[in-house]
Parts: structure tokens; C-alpha cells; sequence
């Protein structure tokens, strides 16, 4: 519990910091730039009282559009995920209902299972965020474009990265 | 009453996230419309001294590019030098020449941020108000144009890049003089589309997009773009042009803002002009 205290707000700062700093300048064919700071909305334990997963998503997306002179944009999509969140885990919960203690990751629920999880939410946050940023439906078939291929690659950043914890923690 | 708290109680997680959302909102618009640039400022300062630190260490990157362009440049300026020129004339003769008159200034800047994937980018200056910087100057790059300076503080300016939603720049043909104004469509950054050229003009691919000077806030016939593809639309007056920028977005590591001195004199005679005779 008291480890908590310490890891999640450690795992904020570094996903900020590296959000800001090194994702942020990286493009693929200049359309698609991977949104890996999500990953601390989706890893918040289950049993996550509700008004803190909003708190802590309006946080989370401020300080991101601190880094990115977009104020309110990444904020707005981050709320909208964290919304989306308790129906999703809704929508995959187990015949008897979620444990305590139990966290969104692979550990606990297996590889297809996290996947599909994250890349539904994934989806939903960068939908939310493509579509306010260019604030229109005029080009609504190339903002989709872009919003499916940034969702790709953000998910397979995000697996990654989960695939890197999950080792570490398979040899403590 | 008390099925009115019931009524929110069930719905708290609804009415909060609405709550939030509508905070994120009024950011988001409020900060589209300048006024939260108070704010933006004071938090800039603090991210933009990380950026620049990150800035130092991915500057070996496109060093490559940066030399070429700088030396590109230096060669073009040294080819204007008077030592350059012939001289006609004896050593003895004296010109007076009252006919050049300065009328823009340069400052060198760094670039410590910059984006090209979003819709509305911005582009960040380690130069600000304590060297001269002042809002709605222009920025140049080694080739063509950059942006318009939106904010300053002490040390650093934002600037408004060319690949913004709202960015227009005012640019005319290099062999008819026919006037538009240049946009970014927010595809792709290395092209750009070009409005108000009437259909009967002549059009070239590869034509040369010069600035206009008409904004007053960049010098005329700075070459900008080059015509990509043209097409006339039936029933509409104007062509559908796209240009290709020459200056590349994405590797920007060196610019110029300019300073026009008599920026202030043109805008206060215009306006005065549009006061008195609409």
C-alpha cells in the first residue's frame, strides 16, 4: 500500500516527462505520433475510487499540454478516457467480479485480455483528441486515418513498455 | 429537493467528469484566444528551460543540415556585399546615396521547440522581449519564411508557425506579380495551398512563390514556395493551387526576426485610411 504512494506519483512525473520531452518529438511520416502517457490512467488499480480517476486525469493531460503549448486539449481527452474506463473494465469483468488489489495489467488478467482493454481505450482517447484538436467533420476520413494509425502505434508502445514491467517483476 | 441530491448523488461520477471537462474546455478556448498567455508564460519558463536543455543535446543531430543551409545562406548574402561589385567609377568619386534607406533589422535566434504534427504548431525562440522581440514580428528561415511572433517574455518568444490553422501569409507570383495569400491545409508539412489566383493566369509547375511585403511584416520578394500542382475548378474564379515550402519544418534549428522600423507608420496610416472613408 505504502509502496504505492511512491510509485504511482514516480510513474506520473517520468510519463509526463517523457511525453513531453522525447515522444512528443518523435513522427512517423509526419501524420502519426504515439500518446504513451495514457498508460497511467490505464494501470491504476481497479478499485480506484472514481472521482480520483477524473483528479488525476485532469492532472495527468495539463501537464502534458503544459509541454505542448496546447492548454485544455489533452486535459479534455484524458478526462474523456478516465470516463470511459469503469465501463470498459465493466464490459471485461470476470463471471465473479474483480478482486481487491487486482491492477489492469498482464500479471493479473493475461496478454489478450490487457490488449484488448487498452487498445478499446486507446482508441477512445485519441479519437476524443484528434477530433478536438482539429475542432471540425470537414476532413473527417483523414483525421480518422491519422487517428487509427497513431492508436497503433501508441498500443504497441504501451504493450511494450507493460512487457517490460512484467519481466522485471517476474525476477524479483 | 431531496430527490434532486438523490438524483446527483447516482450521477456524481457524470456531473464531475462534466465538470471537469467543461474546465478543460474553457482552457482550451480561452487559451485559443490569447488571454490565458499570462499563464502559458510563467509556465513556459519552466518547460521551456528543460526544452532547451534536451535541445542541446539533439543540436548534434542535424548539424549536417544546418552547416549546409547556414553556408547556402552566407553565400547568397556575400554575393550582395559591395566588395563583390564592380566598381564604374574613379577612386575619387563620392555617391551620396540617399536612395536606400534601412528599413528592417535582423536578430539571430535558436530554436529550443518546435512541432510539425499537430494542427496549430508553435515554435519556440531563445530570444525574447529583453533583446528587442516584440509581438507580430516575423520570422525568418534560411529559406523562406517561418512565422509570426504571438508571445514574448523575458527570454523567449513563441512564434505562431507557418503550419497553423490560422497562419496566412501574404505572397504573390515571381514572373506576374498577381497577389494571394499563402495556408498550411494541415496535411502534409512540406506543402501548403495557395488561394485568390485568378483562372486566367498563366500558371507554370515549379513556378516560384515570392512574400509580398503588403503585411508589413516581412520584407518583399523573399522566395517562400515553389507551385506543386495546380488545377482549374469549373465555375469558380480562382485556381486550386498547392506549393511545396522551401523551408523544411522539420529540420529548423536557426532563424532570423525581423523588425520593421516603419511597420508602425504603414499600419497607423491604414487604419486612419479605413476610419475616415468607410
Amino acid at each position: 500500500m505504502i509502496r504505492s504512494y511512491i510509485v504511482y506519483p514516480l510513474q506520473f512525473i517520468f510519463l509526463v516527462v517523457l511525453q513531453g520531452v522525447v515522444l512528443n518529438n518523435v513522427q512517423f511520416s509526419s501524420y502519426i505520433n504515439p500518446y504513451l502517457y495514457i498508460l497511467f490512467i490505464l494501470w491504476l488499480p481497479i478499485k480506484t475510487p472514481k472521482w480520483l480517476l477524473l483528479v488525476l486525469a485532469f492532472a495527468l493531460g495539463i501537464s502534458v499540454d503544459v509541454f505542448s503549448n496546447t492548454l485544455g486539449m489533452h486535459a479534455s481527452a484524458t478526462l474523456f478516457l478516465a470516463f470511459c474506463r469503469p465501463f470498459v473494465l465493466q464490459l471485461f469483468a470476470p463471471r465473479d467480479g474483480y478482486e481487491p488489489n487486482q491492477k489492469p495489467c498482464i500479471q493479473d488478467f493475461g496478454f489478450a485480455w490487457f490488449v484488448a482493454y487498452a487498445a478499446i481505450l486507446t482508441l477512445l482517447h485519441h479519437l476524443f483528441l484528434f477530433y478536438v484538436e482539429v475542432f471540425r467533420f470537414s476532413d473527417f476520413f483523414s483525421t480518422l486515418g491519422r487517428v487509427t494509425a497513431s492508436s497503433f502505434f501508441s498500443l504497441v508502445l504501451i504493450v511494450i513498455s507493460q512487457l517490460f514491467f512484467y519481466n522485471a517483476e517476474e525476477k524479483r | 429537493m431531496r430527490n434532486l441530491i438523490r438524483f446527483i448523488n447516482t450521477y456524481s461520477f457524470f456531473f464531475l467528469f462534466l465538470f471537469f471537462e467543461v474546465l478543460a474546455f474553457y482552457l482550451l478556448l480561452s487559451n485559443n484566444h490569447f488571454q490565458q498567455a499570462a499563464f502559458l508564460n510563467a509556465t513556459n519558463s519552466v518547460t521551456a528551460g528543460l526544452q532547451k536543455e534536451y535541445s542541446k543535446l539533439t543540436d548534434y543531430l542535424n548539424l549536417r543540415e544546418v552547416n549546409q543551409n547556414l553556408s547556402l545562406e552566407n553565400e547568397r548574402l556575400r554575393s550582395k556585399q559591395q566588395y563583390s561589385f564592380h566598381k564604374l567609377y574613379g577612386p575619387n568619386f563620392l555617391i551620396n546615396d540617399t536612395l536606400y534607406q534601412r528599413q528592417y533589422l535582423y536578430s539571430k535566434a535558436k530554436v529550443i521547440n518546435n512541432s510539425i504534427n499537430k494542427q496549430n504548431n508553435y515554435i519556440t525562440l531563445n530570444i525574447g522581449s529583453l533583446n528587442g522581440i516584440q509581438k507580430g514580428m516575423g520570422v525568418l528561415a534560411p529559406n523562406g519564411i517561418a512565422g509570426v511572433v504571438k508571445e514574448v517574455s523575458k527570454h523567449y518568444a513563441a512564434v505562431v508557425s507557418l503550419l497553423h490553422s490560422n497562419a496566412k501569409v501574404s505572397v504573390k507570383l515571381s514572373n506576374s506579380s498577381y497577389f494571394g495569400s499563402m495556408q498550411w491545409d494541415g496535411e502534409d508539412y512540406l506543402e501548403g495551398v495557395l488561394k485568390d489566383i485568378p483562372n486566367h493566369v498563366e500558371l507554370h509547375l515549379g513556378d516560384t512563390i515570392l512574400s509580398s511585403g503588403y503585411s508589413a511584416t516581412f520584407p518583399a520578394d523573399i522566395a517562400v514556395a515553389t507551385i506543386s500542382s495546380f488545377e482549374k475548378i469549373p465555375g469558380e474564379n480562382f485556381y486550386k493551387i498547392k506549393v511545396k515550402f522551401l523551408t523544411d519544418f522539420k529540420n529548423l534549428s536557426y532563424v532570423h526576426v525581423v523588425k520593421n522600423i516603419r511597420k508602425t507608420e504603414q499600419k497607423e496610416l491604414e487604419e486612419k485610411t479605413e476610419v475616415e472613408y468607410d
